[in-house]
């Protein structure tokens, strides 16, 4: 601490209470800005205390959106009839398939999912460029259940103070008992993370009572426990260490931002000089800023940071710091938006206003007689998003999903491949015809039965045969195609050279869905040898 | 080196009293988690020291208290493969070589097992596409000169043809008609000559009669009158489009002249009936099964 104060006769983070202003936290950002950082330091405990406003509202609302995604969408139903699954998301592994409501993928179709991740690659340019880092602070996996668990932490232990005077008594029956509930509370919010994550992966009422009559596979009781350990300890105990020091997006989305980004700012040119002593320096008839230097800002703040340093890497936007600034603005009679979600040109330019000619800032030069501000101080508002750069961005976002929608809906459900043996190449029969030989895998990527009618183009006088059939060897051949099934199947074709010719020949072969439109074709290859 | 260990004084960290032109190393500990992982590795190491095989002797090394083996572990999956296979290898002997196909799942069985054994045993003659070569049949085609059903093609891999250590092998030899001195050279090029037209290789010959005579006299026993062949005899068919041993005329009259004959070994007594049985499925689905 700067000031020594009488720290020592008050319980730690207790707000420090002063005649005529706001109450003011005593604590001390984890980064200072100020004191040079050692490259390796024992992790600083954090106490985030419980904001209240506006961000909190909508962070509260976003986790509820958010975790009853992740909890609910395992057990919607989707009918796809008799032949498929019915559960509304499902990725089956075993059988290679993915399910998503009305679309089914096959693993060669795995593109899709790779124009998804191309999606997101560019929704994060758009949504960087446009409100900053709203990723981190708002719906990240790691920003919501931390939030969670800081909500039980909160729930078991009490609000900030309580919990620094908890973690500084002796261990006795009621922290031992706080300490079990809170740890019991947060493994089984872990337990239920990991639960939830499986049912992706099976069908989940049926996984649900086998996880519970132990009969569900290994990798299910892995998955949950490796994903309980993650969730307890990225949640409960490393929290903020893991946006500082593990996750490459701040460092990505850093890069990304640009003076027309929404960050949350600490705007200077309003708050400075600050003091916590304002009524004395009034009385001096020294102007001063707005900030009283409360700490509240940074004893909300989840990662432990001092907002009022600057943009830094460590803050994940959450806004938290808005809320209790604002709330002690209120309290204060002054205008809200000390610290505000504001664009760096917005800032700059209010900056330029406050500074008199000798470069420093005069709160008294963005401030009307009565505390307002002046109406030349500019206000970030929602337009600031719109512009060039993250219209292009959202129009090629747009253009990507709309080609994808279309790719999707227009695509075919019915595929042929064909393998030409390559050992031999051909055979010649005893009647003076080249026979060659072919693996055909249909793909009956429709979940019902399909009856298909198999040519051959291309090839004159050319006949098939299936091994093992004992037919004679015709036109066209009548395959059937199990439902949501690949079928590989062994043909031969057998040709007069006399009449195809020698050497290599195009042909093509075609699928036709008897009792459908859909067909399929392949371009495959007859070698007649040399002739007779 | 001092006795009072030298700290840096930029960090306050301890130095290991090397230098090197002025620049001295920092003795910053380990990280405590990596130590305590560096212990339990000790620990662990140890135990498995006891329980698996590991310390090498002279002559021999630790057997371990777990009485773990590479080999063992490998002789139980081999045993376990064994076994799953057991119940279809069982129902393979009991089942007729001609009444396999009509059961898929034997089938299915048969032929793979028949492709494995194939290229361990007849590759080497018939190609490992088993598209034979110049003496060696192809097994693709429809042309067989001992009958291409199951049946004789599972007697033909049993007992082998020419195999004379099998006394059921199948035997049949041509006679040398030129080494012999039983046709002149005239004659047999005249028969060469009509059997390519047989076979619709040569349209220029008219002049039948005398060399239909003679073929009929000579080559019509085995070859039939016509000269289709008989797979009872071995005796290929000389008008279709398989020729063993060449088309061309030299080839044919080589033939005639000093015929050359094929060996098969018998491999029922060396595979086994079951082998045999999946070698026959597996030949007979290649494409020419009749």
């Amino acid at each position: 601490m700067s000031t020594a104060d009488s720290a020592a006769d008050r319980a730690a983070g207790d707000p420090v209470s002063r005649s005529g202003g706001p109450d003011r936290y005593d604590v001390e950002p984890v980064n200072r800005r100020d004191r040079q950082q050692p490259l390796y330091a024992p992790k600083k405990k954090i106490y985030p205390k419980r904001a209240e406003g506006y961000f909190r509202r909508l962070k509260w609302l976003i986790m509820a959106v958010t975790l009853t995604i992740y909890y609910v969408t395992p057990w919607l139903r989707w009918d796809r009839g008799e032949f498929a699954p019915d559960q509304a998301v499902l990725i089956d592994l075993m059988n290679r398939r993915f399910y998503f409501f009305m679309i089914e993928i096959w693993p060669q179709e795995f593109y899709y999912v790779a124009g998804m991740l191309v999606m997101a690659g560019i929704g994060l340019f758009l949504v960087t460029s446009s409100v900053g880092r709203a990723w981190c602070g708002y719906a990240c996996p790691q920003t919501v259940w931390v939030d969670l668990f800081i909500w039980v932490e909160r729930l078991v232990e009490g609000d900030r103070n309580k919990r620094m005077r908890l973690d500084q008594q002796p261990w006795g029956p009621g922290k031992i008992a706080k300490r079990v509930v809170k740890h019991g509370i947060w493994l089984a919010i872990a337990v239920a993370t990991g639960g939830a994550w499986i049912f992706y992966f099976a069908d989940a009422p049926t996984l649900f009572t086998d996880l519970f009559t132990g009969e569900a596979a290994g990798i299910a009781y892995s998955t949950v426990a490796v994903l309980t350990f993650t969730t307890y300890t990225l949640g409960g105990h490393m929290r903020e260490q893991i946006c500082t020091y593990m996750c490459p997006w701040p460092r990505i989305q850093g890069a990304m931002l640009d003076e027309n980004s929404l960050t949350v700012t600490y705007n200077d040119w309003r708050g400075e000089p600050r003091s916590r002593h304002q009524k004395k320096s009034a009385h001096e008839g020294r102007v001063l800023g707005d900030c009283v230097d409360c700490n509240a800002c940074v004893a909300v703040c989840p990662m432990g940071i001092d907002i009022r340093d600057g943009q830094q890497l460590e803050c994940i936007t959450c806004a938290l710091c808005i809320d209790a600034c604002d709330s002690v603005m209120g309290k204060l009679g002054r205008p809200g938006g000390l610290i505000s979600y504001a664009t760096l040109n917005d800032y700059n330019a209010n900056m330029a206003l406050a500074k008199d000619s000798a470069g420093r800032i005069d709160p008294a030069r963005v401030r009307r007689a009565d505390g307002t501000l002046s109406d030349a101080v500019r206000h970030t508002t929602w337009r600031s998003i719109m512009r060039p750069r993250t219209l292009i961005y959202f129009l090629v976002w747009a253009a990507i999903g709309l080609f994808m929608v279309w790719h999707v809906s227009a695509r075919e459900r019915l595929d042929l491949n064909v393998l030409h043996d390559r050992n031999p190449q051909f055979v010649q029969l005893s009647n003076g015809d080249v026979r060659n030989g072919y693996t055909i895998k249909i793909l009956n990527m429709m979940p019902e039965p399909r009856t298909l009618r198999l040519t051959v183009e291309g090839l004159p006088g050319a006949l098939m045969t299936m091994p093992g059939a004992g037919d004679a060897p015709r036109r066209a051949i009548f395959l059937d195609a199990r439902p949501d099934q690949l079928r590989a199947q062994r043909i031969f074709v057998q040709a007069d050279p006399d009449q195809t010719g020698a050497g290599d020949h195009g042909i093509r072969f075609r699928i036709h869905d008897v009792f459908g439109s859909e067909d399929a074709s392949y371009e495959a290859s007859f070698v007649a040898g040399d002739g007779r | 080196m001092s006795d009072k260990p030298h700290v840096d004084e930029i960090s306050g960290v301890e130095t290991t009293g090397h230098e090197w032109d002025g620049i001295r190393e920092l003795n910053n500990p380990l990280p405590r988690w990596w130590v305590w992982i560096f212990y339990a590795t000790i620990v662990f190491s140890i135990g498995y020291a006891i329980y698996y095989p590991s310390i090498p002797l002279l002559n021999d090394f630790t057997k371990g208290v777990g009485g773990y083996s590479s080999r063992a572990e490998l002789n139980q999956e081999l045993d376990a493969a064994a076994a799953a296979k057991a119940g279809l290898l069982a129902r393979l002997a009991e089942t007729d070589v001609t009444e396999i196909p009509s059961d898929p799942e034997l089938m299915r069985f048969a032929v793979s097992g028949g492709a494995a054994a194939y290229r361990v045993n007849c590759s080497q003659c018939h190609g490992s596409g088993a598209q034979g070569g110049f003496g060696y049949p192809n097994l693709n085609d429809d042309a067989w000169l001992w009958g291409g059903d199951l049946q004789s093609l599972y007697t033909t891999i049993a007992h082998g043809i020419r195999f004379e250590t099998d006394d059921q092998t199948r035997y049949s030899e041509m006679p040398a008609f030129g080494r012999d001195g039983i046709l002149d050279r005239q004659q047999i090029k005249a028969l060469a000559l009509y059997v390519r037209s047989l076979a619709g290789l040569d349209d220029g010959w008219v002049d039948a009669g005398e060399t239909e005579q003679s073929f009929l006299d000579n080559c019509a026993a085995c070859h039939g009158e016509d000269g289709k062949g008989m797979a009872m005899m071995g005796a290929p068919n000389l008008t279709d489009a398989i020729w063993l041993y060449g088309s061309e005329t030299d080839q044919i009259i080589r033939q005639i002249s000093e015929p050359r004959h094929g060996v098969m070994p018998a491999w029922g007594d060396r595979l086994g009936d079951v082998t045999v049985k999946q070698l026959t499925l597996y030949v007979h689905q290649l494409g020419g099964g009749e």
